[in-house]
């Protein structure tokens, strides 16, 4: 998605991966526990925290929501814990539950939205602005230098919320 | 099925990617599976190994079974359907099970025909040994494929095959004119608008994963090497000596398959793997069931 959006991306599989110099995180959708795993087991965990913690950009998409969030709902797990929202991981149930939509972010109206045995984000804190909804519920977030999504821009052709991201970054050098 | 909803399909497909699923009987074995960093779990009676060693007639499992591994993990949980069986199909469905897999390993019901998956909302996983095999499958509906390899013996050569064809076929049909394209169809005897698909993008419209035979985190980023997009390990990991150590070693070949270094630790002192069968040594061939 970033790629198609004219920015250049590489993939964090190991530790020395971590030293190419980098403008911003992308925690993509995926299975949180296996990602939470194996950013443990494989040395990623606390760098990338330090990163995080430090203010490089993070755009979180599904499980990377979970992975940023401080709470999780009927699970003590804490990953990253740097988000002050609170998670329900597979809130409308198993993939029969999954579901496609279009709304509003920001400046932007009807973007697609597919959430896929998505999470539902149940509580946000004071600072946190909310960037998109359904029924009501926060579905995307933006804390700090954290952007995230309950749903999965990536899925999808259309690039504005990508792009978006990448004009803050460009407007922040 | 909606659009929308054989969308919804393929993008949980998507998801997966990169990871692997692994065959579990128990909601223990499910724990266990969870924990090494399965992506899903496909929750059958039996594995195929001893499938093999029971004869007789294999079907779905036991709905109660599936439940209690449904609510011990919260990754997705699949499950398998004879071949041709709808109306097994449609138990599964009622059950809310995240993945069908219309699969070979459970004796076929019907020997002609396989389930129209389009009149489904929930998602299935087929078997498939070549490119036009696999074709016919995403026309009937289904949103992911896999090699089918030959399950239960812990030999991935036939892994190794179906993939390498399916791999060589997706470029030969890259590199035809489009106008031999209709003569490729009737050939690979597969949908037309399919092969235009596999032509214009050099992959199949849907995730493809290797499946039967995969026994090591060598076998596993082997599949990765030769273009799988991830790994089912079946019999592999609960026949083997140390299930819960080689699970979580077969999840970081599979994630770091170009990482010889790292295999080899991965691949240190894993205990016993499972006992191997040869699969020319073997009776019953399952990769011959549905094509």
């Amino acid at each position: 998605m970033f790629r198609s959006a004219g920015a250049e991306t590489f993939e964090i599989r190991q530790l020395a991966d971590l030293k190419r110099p980098m403008d911003a995180l992308v925690l993509p959708g995926g299975e949180s526990t296996v990602q939470g795993k194996l950013l443990r087991e494989l040395g990623l965990f606390a760098p990338l925290r330090a990163k995080i913690l430090a203010g490089l950009p993070v755009f979180a998409t599904c499980a990377g929501l979970i992975l940023l969030a401080e709470r999780l709902v009927d699970d003590p797990t804490v990953w990253f814990g740097v988000l002050p929202v609170t998670v329900r991981r597979n809130a409308y149930g198993r993939q029969l539950g999954s579901f496609a939509c279009r709304g509003p972010i920001g400046p932007d109206d009807n973007v697609p939205q597919a959430f896929i045995r998505a999470p539902g984000i149940e509580d946000v804190g004071p600072e946190v602005e909310i960037l998109s909804t359904y029924n009501g519920r926060p579905t995307g977030v933006r804390y700090k230098n954290l952007t995230a999504f309950a749903w999965h821009p990536e899925l999808t052709t259309d690039l504005r919320v990508a792009r978006r991201f990448l004009d803050g970054l460009r407007a922040a050098d | 099925m909606s659009e929308n909803r054989a969308e919804l399909n393929r993008n949980l497909a998507q998801m997966l990617k990169g990871g692997v699923i692994m065959d579990v009987t128990t909601p223990e074995q499910a724990k266990i599976a969870e924990d090494a960093g399965a992506c899903a779990v496909m929750a059958l009676e039996r594995i195929p190994a001893d499938i093999r060693a029971a004869g007789g007639v294999s079907r779905m499992s036991d709905p109660a079974m599936i439940r209690g591994i449904q609510e011990a993990v919260s990754i997705p949980v699949m499950a398998k359907c004879r071949i041709g069986h709808i109306a097994e199909a449609r138990v599964l469905q009622a059950i809310e099970i995240d993945y069908i897999d219309e699969s070979e390993v459970l004796s076929p019901a019907d020997d002609l025909y396989h389930i129209d998956k389009n009149a489904f909302d929930v998602p299935f996983v087929c078997g498939a040994r070549d490119l036009g095999e696999a074709l016919r499958r995403i026309g009937e509906g289904a949103s992911m494929i896999r090699t089918k390899g030959e399950p239960g013996t812990g030999d991935v050569v036939q892994a190794v095959r179906h993939m390498r064809k399916m791999q060589s076929e997706i470029r030969r049909i890259q590199f035809l004119r489009p106008d031999e394209l209709f003569e490729a169809a009737k050939q690979l005897a597969a949908p037309l608008a399919l092969v235009e698909y596999v032509h214009a993008n050099g992959k199949l419209p849907v995730v493809n994963f290797a499946a039967g035979g995969v026994a090591t985190p060598a076998d596993a980023a082997l599949m990765m090497e030769l273009g799988a997009e991830g790994v089912f390990v079946g019999s592999g990991i609960f026949k083997s000596g140390d299930p819960a150590k080689r699970a979580a070693a077969i999840v970081k070949a599979v994630t770091n398959w170009q990482d010889a270094k790292l295999i080899a630790e991965l691949s240190a002192n894993l205990g016993e793997a499972m006992v191997g069968i040869n699969a020319d040594e073997i009776q019953t061939i399952m990769e011959e069931r549905g094509k």
